[in-house]
């Protein structure tokens, strides 16, 4: 692995009883690049994603994350891993015991030394970028399923991390605010950070990112920048990059 | 061949029996020994210590007031027959103090906050908010089970006290309203056999009670899958676990209390 990359799968395989989910996967993310994984659904791109921050571990194979293997650290390595990174789920999974404001609060409570004041005007900050500045006091419960996705984004984005992880960002969301999370995402690579992002929305994918997988039936089917994809030859990687559907 | 897949079923029930047990033993054992260990998560075990104590305080007043009255009044009907009727505080007291306080608030906290820990945590479990706190480098396992099962532990004993507490009241109250005693003759006559002995391990056992509610409850949710019905069950099932470990751990504590406290079994 060299210094340039920020994650690097190396002959991943994993499996879920007779399902093999990844088999023998490699790949590489440059740092401070937006990485688009796509694919159909079921075929692993949630797992790709969670091998990177470790809440699953390879049943063979190594992936490094800033130049550590991630799947043998120590469970507090592990952790100080996991703080620089950012991490969106495809459901949001807000904290439903704590208000919208609390749950982009809780990983600067958790990992930073900033006073109650300016963790409060930092999470109006991030939230306000996604669009919510005024539901810091809303509970999750309160928000429709694209706000949730929103707030998802700000909590994954709190800590301003080196590598954010992007779930589906844009399922859910009406075209414009589809296209300001577009325009975040961006500006958060601009800003240094490595993204990876699972998506099906093609438009959305070729605003975001530099290099692009399509995951099939275990298999990087390609792997490249998006000239590689539009020339593929492979039917489901043509039929993907004509799609013009959100979400 | 019936008879040997009747022996297999029986057997992978017996073995599946034994792998929960062992894997709720080795969650409780976890759950102390993460308990010794930094961070120590005061503000949530603060916060729980709030939500399972102070909300679960006017069911077990109620319920206390509400079984002292009932008590009092099977005493008197027993106590009659032998002309014992000024024994009547004094056997309450002792009843509730030493047994019928402690396992009815076990019982009690096991339907309300058991049931409570299982579904919140399997909530959490299925919308992946405990894969949100992982992400976020917080132990999910410390964060969630560990301050759960230390508040309950705290809390149980406190709420065990307010039961004595208002099942005495309750019986003061049935019994005034029978026999017009006064407030004063009352306790006297409830305390004159009550000692630190009876009090203290029967109270302290509690934090046992609490220990196993919540560990069951905390096992079941961290189980649970397959969505709402998998959280239902979760809730289900700790009331169901912690209820018959309480009755279960009962026994031997009471042996233990004995063994430990001679004066208590005279």
């Amino acid at each position: 692995m060299t210094e340039s990359n920020a994650v690097r799968f190396d002959h991943v395989s994993k499996r879920f009883g007779a399902l093999t989910v990844l088999d023998d996967v490699s790949f590489d993310i440059p740092k401070g690049s937006a990485f688009c994984l796509l694919g159909r659904s079921g075929t692993g791109k949630s797992v790709t994603l969670r091998h990177i921050i470790g809440l699953v571990q390879p049943d063979s194979g190594k992936v490094f994350v800033e130049e550590r293997d991630i799947t043998t650290l120590s469970p507090p390595a592990l952790g100080e891993a996991r703080t620089h990174m950012g991490f969106l789920f495809q459901n949001a999974a807000l904290f439903d015991s704590m208000s919208v404001g609390e749950n982009v609060a809780f990983p600067m409570r958790r990992h930073t030394k900033l006073s109650d004041a300016d963790i409060r005007t930092r999470a109006l900050k991030k939230l306000a970028d996604v669009g919510l500045g005024g539901d810091y006091d809303k509970m999750p419960g309160d928000l429709s399923g694209g706000m949730k996705k929103r707030a998802g984004l700000a909590r994954a984005m709190a800590l301003d991390p080196a590598i954010l992880l992007v779930d589906e960002p844009s399922a859910g969301l009406d075209p414009i605010t589809a296209r300001e999370i577009d325009d975040l995402l961006v500006q958060t690579k601009q800003a240094g950070a490595t993204l990876v992002v699972v998506t099906h929305n093609i438009p959305s994918a070729r605003v975001i990112g530099d290099d692009f997988a399509v995951l099939h039936e275990g298999h990087l089917l390609v792997h490249g920048p998006v000239a590689a994809l539009d020339a593929s030859q492979e039917p489901l990687v043509q039929a993907f990059m004509r799609s013009e559907g959100g979400g | 061949m019936p008879n040997l897949a009747l022996v297999d079923r029986v057997g992978a029930g017996v073995l599946g029996l034994f792998e929960s047990v062992g894997a709720l033993a080795s969650f409780g054992a976890r759950a102390i020994v993460e308990a010794f260990r930094p961070p120590y998560e005061v503000r949530e075990i603060a916060r729980h210590v709030y939500q399972f104590g102070y909300r679960s305080a006017p069911l077990i007043l109620t319920a206390g007031a509400a079984i002292g009255v009932v008590l009092s009044m099977h005493t008197r009907a027993s106590l009659e027959r032998f002309g014992a009727e000024a024994m009547i505080p004094a056997g309450l007291a002792i009843a509730l103090i030493r047994e019928t306080g402690p396992l009815t608030a076990g019982l009690l906290v096991s339907g309300r906050v058991g049931s409570g820990i299982g579904a919140e945590i399997g909530a959490m479990k299925v919308t992946e908010q405990i894969d949100a706190l992982e992400a976020n480098a917080v132990d999910s396992f410390k964060y969630l089970a560990v301050t759960r099962i230390i508040a309950l532990m705290i809390a149980m004993p406190i709420l065990t006290l307010m039961m004595d507490f208002s099942g005495i009241l309750g019986g003061y109250l049935a019994e005034y309203a029978v026999s017009g005693m006064s407030w004063h003759l009352y306790f006297e006559r409830a305390f004159t056999y009550i000692t630190y002995s009876d009090l203290i391990p029967a109270t302290l056992k509690t934090v046992v009670f609490g220990y196993l509610i919540a560990v069951a409850a905390s096992y079941l949710g961290f189980a649970a899958s397959r969505g709402t019905e998998g959280v239902g069950e979760a809730a289900t099932r700790s009331v169901v676990m912690g209820s018959m470990l309480i009755i279960l751990s009962d026994v031997v504590l009471v042996k233990l209390i004995f063994f430990f406290y001679p004066a208590v079994s005279g």
